[in-house]
């Protein structure tokens, strides 16, 4: 029989870690993500798989014990909020010039500073631009359901270590808090200390006489050589891009509008597509699932068929940018966001496409909802 | 199908677990559910809601501005809910406490003396219950033995044996619901 749970977004991920071969959590508590470190800390996942889970004494320490972690070759994560993601970013540019794997979790809330504890969408730029110095990416994916929460745990895994790269799962508060349905897979056994060696001959086991020493650094104070190090990373983001690029398509193939959103403002979005559909509006929403890389080749076939994308992000406009170099400048794009912890609501975003691109710009403006 | 509610009032009545417990009744009978709770820095005494979709399709959004049936349990939630029942929608309400009654006139408002049926049981805990009964009468979507597989999923394994005065509260419930004004 399926294994069928009620579960919030932030519990789903902490049981998809567990499931997915996890060896160590370390992080710190934040709302509104404290239940992925609640949840692992009940779960009992010494004895269950092995997994240590550890609350560590900062945001900072955390981040470098995943690098420590990353670095043996083990399967290790942390997960935060906003203003705690910020304090990472250091490590996790080093762990972009050593290519070290790891999954991070931002349950993203309103800032900037301490901001708010609701839902928002204004880390999108620190997560697919690089929150942290040098030229670096991270894999991000976008969940929009409580099942993709518990999915992109054993997913985020594979690509980390299938590419050697940080992969963040960028969620949201409302995300991270909400409760569905979820379907839990079988639970994959964690790597053998022998396996690891195996599997991973860049990590860092132990020397045997048969090998030379494997050093995990980002310096190299030669340039040339360092140049080199860039090249070749910049190889593995556009072999990425090219290769891991996901997406849903929600009624695109007639449609004459398109919403662009992710996350929870994607499922705002789905019900604005169904209302707008009732009124005999063909408008459809492309959800990029993966942010980095992002679906940009979709959007440029998709801008040869409507009349105009309506990108809805909670932010002042950050994924847009995105939207517009992808199709750039075939169709109009416009950019509509609440900020600071409001999420929209399904007729207010459906208004807002209406005025944009159907109704004459004379009649009534749109009100934003109120709560 | 689909059933858009919202549930407000105090933290500490257990809005946020009625939600809950409706939520795991209707994933029991084979649903689509949704729980989006309002959370905030609030505990006891603070404003809590919560959002839940019962359908037979896959939810589109969790989170709504425009509801099927409201259910309000203090005035504050009154004052900002009222207005976002569809209209011919739903309003069930505990008149204990609130100063300003529902004056809408297209929609069907019901109401159910939950505080003071539990102050008379002397069982404070099975508000929340009570007024669950009332909604389940009103919009019978989840059957009997579903709503006892949703509290024995929903109730840590400490609380299973005040599972029956929670089902004997949500029976009392649908006959304490009163009509307060109907659409024609």
């Amino acid at each position: 029989m399926k294994d069928i749970r009620l579960m919030k977004g932030n519990e789903a991920i902490a049981e998809g870690v567990i499931r997915a071969g996890c060896d160590g959590y370390f992080g710190y508590p934040i709302t509104p993500q404290s239940e992925v470190l609640e949840y692992l800390s009940a779960a009992n996942t010494k004895q269950r798989t092995g997994m240590i889970v550890l609350q560590a004494e900062s945001e900072i320490a955390s981040i470098h014990m995943v690098y420590g972690g990353a670095a043996a070759g083990k399967r290790v994560m942390t997960s935060s909020s906003s203003p705690g993601i910020s304090l990472m970013q250091e490590g996790i540019s080093f762990m972009a010039g050593t290519e070290l794997p790891c999954l991070l979790l931002n349950v993203v809330r309103g800032g900037p500073g301490l901001g708010t504890i609701q839902p928002s969408q204004s880390d999108y730029f620190q997560a697919v631009k690089g929150g942290g110095h040098g030229d670096y990416k991270m894999i991000v994916l976008a969940p929009a359901s409580v099942q993709e929460m518990y999915d992109f745990a054993k997913l985020g895994f594979d690509l980390a270590f299938k590419h050697r790269i940080q992969v963040m799962v960028l969620s949201d508060g409302a995300i991270g808090q909400m409760m569905e349905k979820v379907e839990l897979d079988e639970e994959i056994p964690r790597l053998t200390d022998a396996e690891i060696v195996k599997k991973y001959p860049w990590a860092t086991t132990g020397k045997t006489p048969d090998r030379e020493r494997n050093i995990i650094t980002s310096l190299d104070l030669n340039p040339v050589k360092q140049e080199i190090i860039n090249i070749n990373l910049q190889k593995k983001f556009k072999h990425i891009q090219e290769t891991e690029v996901r997406f849903e398509r929600i009624m695109c193939d007639d449609a004459e509008y398109l919403f662009v959103a992710y996350g929870s403002s994607a499922r705002v979005c789905q019900k604005a597509v169904m209302l707008g559909r009732a009124k005999g509006i063909k408008v459809g929403l492309l959800r990029p699932i993966t942010l980095f890389p992002f679906p940009s080749i979709e959007l440029a076939k998709l801008a040869k068929q409507v009349k105009g994308m309506q990108a809805i992000e909670m932010s002042a406009g950050q994924m847009v940018e995105d939207v517009r170099l992808a199709v750039n400048g075939a169709v109009p794009v416009e950019h509509y966001g609440r900020l600071g912890g409001i999420i929209p609501a399904p007729d207010e975003v459906l208004n807002v496409l209406e005025q944009n691109f159907i109704i004459s710009k004379k009649e009534k403006k749109y009100e934003p909802a109120t709560y | 199908m689909t059933e858009e509610i919202i549930i407000a009032g105090f933290g500490g009545q257990g809005v946020l677990s009625m939600g809950k417990i409706l939520a795991y009744s209707g994933m029991m009978q084979d649903k689509e559910v949704s729980w989006f709770p309002s959370y905030g820095p609030e505990m006891r005494g603070g404003t809590a809601n919560v959002t839940v979709i019962i359908s037979d399709e896959r939810i589109s959004s969790p989170i709504l501005n425009k509801f099927d049936t409201a259910i309000i349990l203090n005035q504050q939630s009154m004052d900002k809910f009222e207005g976002t029942v569809k209209p011919g929608g739903v309003l069930i309400y505990d008149p204990n406490g609130i100063v300003r009654h529902p004056e809408r006139t297209d929609i069907n408002i019901y109401t159910i003396d939950a505080a003071d049926e539990a102050a008379r049981l002397g069982l404070k805990k099975v508000f929340n219950m009570l007024v669950l009964g009332a909604f389940l009468k009103l919009k019978p979507l989840i059957e009997p033995e579903y709503m006892h597989k949703g509290l024995e999923k929903s109730l840590p394994l400490r609380h299973h044996n005040t599972i029956p005065e929670n089902e004997k509260a949500i029976a009392r419930g649908m006959e304490l619901v009163m009509p307060k004004h109907l659409l024609n």
